[in-house]
């Protein structure tokens, strides 16, 4: 059995807990604003989609089309959910700005 | 473009990533977060785009052009007040993305660990695509955002739960991307996500969209141990630790556990000693001779505030209050809004200035010297029995300390209890007056009031 499942285990607890530290440091100010921006972050899964919507002639139809419209979904996700939190962010003024 | 180049610049995407989360710590830099999140974003996508798997371009395009068009329409339209709903969806979207992703990895070759990770793509995708649908259909109240519990439906879930075990186990022996057991998890997976949300309220929907939130990035770590991609693992388990985060900090808020909300409607079997009393009114007259005496003044919103889009208003009362040299802030409890720190935007939105912006474990401690609290379509959250009254529903549930004001107003229809269905000794409280009326008009009053 290969070991490369292991090192991807190994790599997604210190993701894990590095996530914990980081966001434990967000203020409740910014919580939707972190939870939409989070939110485009889990599109990473686009990678994916973008590898099986293009494998071609080398994989069959059925994967193609399920890889496709990964691509679709993600996308909505990953720009929707940039252009939102960005969207958010630039109302958030300190005072002196107004 | 070698693998070696592409799994580079996946560090590099890991490493923007993780920046853009910390830069999130301030308002001053979250911004530059995002943008930077989003660099990570591309340079991801284009390595990708460039690598050797990537042999026709014809689908890529137009499914991606038409995902563009659609995430980018959604985010400008918007109304901030829709927030709940549109992270719902968009949560929901990334949940199917990664349920497709890792059934087509499986057409690559199968085996038992992929087959594995495939399966919990598939389950834990499945059920935030359509548990997200569900949790949108609430906010928007296209369904009923009441809980819907019916007889049986434990039974029912538990033998959803054995049946989602059995299709798995099947599947594993003989593991095939058109394995009619697959199909069996695919749509088994759909069913639990609908059964797992209907049970919930419309006031605890704050939990579920955190938790649904935090099963986006699970799903996305499966799906990248299908396809042995460390970048989705890296992204997808930064998001699951923040959802889990959200969802402790909304359960905290409310005093109640996770089992609690997700498997109960609002548990309304103690009933609140009945609270009696005269309460004094005020006329907004008054209220503003107050308000002009006062140096310091606390605004309380709830999300009834928002309902009547009074933010607007009530920044500008704040503005006169502080031209006439009162130090004004906004006291916000985690579960103001419909979502977490949703208040937040709201009244940014309105121009509030985030220092403004105040969390309830730091206003409390200093409520003994504020001269004038200012209750704005928030009950529960300031519902003195909380603290006192050990057979209140809401008793445990952290508060807003308004009572410990010198003076609170309480800008309120009529003494209704608030949405637990709890009477409200605050509005008896001998330091209480309360302004009857809709909210936004009493603001108005008080804003004529200053400027005349």
């Amino acid at each position: 059995m290969s070991l490369i499942p292991v090192y991807l285990a190994f790599v997604l607890v210190l993701a894990i807990f590095l996530g914990f530290e980081l966001i434990s440091k967000v203020p409740s100010t910014l919580h939707t604003p972190l939870m939409s921006g989070a939110n485009a972050i889990s599109g990473i899964t686009i990678v994916g989609a973008l590898t099986a919507a293009g494998a071609g002639d080398t994989s069959p139809q059925l994967a193609t089309f399920l890889g496709g419209f990964a691509v679709m979904l993600a996308t909505i996700n990953v720009v929707g959910g940039y252009l939102v939190t960005d969207r958010m962010l630039a109302m958030f003024r300190k005072r002196d700005a107004r | 473009m070698s693998s070696i180049v592409t799994n580079s610049a996946y560090v590099v995407s890991a490493i923007l990533f993780i920046l853009g989360l910390k830069l999130l710590s301030s308002p001053a830099t979250a911004r530059r977060g995002n943008v930077i999140s989003s660099v990570g974003m591309l340079i991801a996508v284009v390595a990708t785009l460039l690598s050797e798997q990537i042999l026709d371009w014809q689908w890529i395009l137009m499914f991606g052009a038409i995902g563009a068009l659609i995430g980018a329409l959604a985010a400008r339209l918007v109304a901030m007040t829709s927030l709940p709903e549109m992270v719902a969806v968009f949560n929901g979207f990334g949940g199917g993305a990664s349920l497709l992703v890792g059934w087509a990895a499986l057409f690559d070759g199968v085996s038992l660990v992929s087959a594995i990770a495939a399966s919990f793509s598939v389950l834990i995708g499945g059920l935030t695509f359509s548990g997200s649908a569900i949790a949108y259909g609430k906010l928007s109240e296209v369904l009923t955002s009441r809980a819907l519990v019916f007889a049986g439906q434990r039974y029912f879930n538990a033998a959803l739960l054995a049946g989602l075990l059995a299709c798995a186990a099947l599947f594993l022996m003989e593991p095939s991307p058109t394995s009619v057991f697959l199909y069996a998890l695919v749509g088994l997976a759909l069913l639990l996500g609908c059964m797992a949300v209907i049970p919930i309220g419309g006031a605890d929907m704050p939990v579920v969209i955190s938790l649904l939130n935090s099963y986006s990035g699970l799903a996305a770590c499966a799906a990248g141990f299908t396809i042995n991609n460390n970048i989705l693992i890296v992204a997808g388990a930064l998001v699951g630790a923040a959802g889990i985060i959200l969802t402790n900090i909304m359960c905290k808020a409310m005093n109640r556990s996770l089992a609690n909300v997700l498997f109960s409607g609002f548990g309304a079997a103690k009933s609140a000693s009945k609270v009696t009393g005269e309460a004094n009114p005020i006329s907004a007259a008054d209220a503003y001779l107050i308000l002009e005496a006062a140096s310091s003044v606390v605004f309380v919103p709830g999300y009834g505030m928002a309902v009547a889009q009074a933010q607007h208003v009530v920044r500008e009362l704040s503005d006169l209050m502080e031209g006439n040299s009162t130090e004004v802030s906004f006291a916000i409890h985690p579960v103001a809004g419909r979502m977490p720190g949703h208040m937040n935007v709201l009244l940014a939105e309105a121009n509030v200035p985030y220092d403004q912006l105040m969390e309830m474990d730091d206003i409390n401690p200093r409520m003994g010297s504020v001269d004038v609290a200012v209750v704005l379509g928030a009950n529960d959250v300031v519902n003195p029995a909380a603290r006192s009254d050990q057979d209140s529903p809401i008793y445990g549930m952290p508060i807003i300390n308004v009572d410990k004001a010198k003076v609170v107003f309480v800008l309120k229809r009529s003494l209704g209890s608030g949405f637990s269905g709890v009477d409200n000794p605050l509005f008896f409280g001998s330091n209480t007056r309360m302004l009857f009326g809709d909210a936004k008009e009493s603001i108005s009053a008080l804003v004529a009031e200053f400027s005349s």
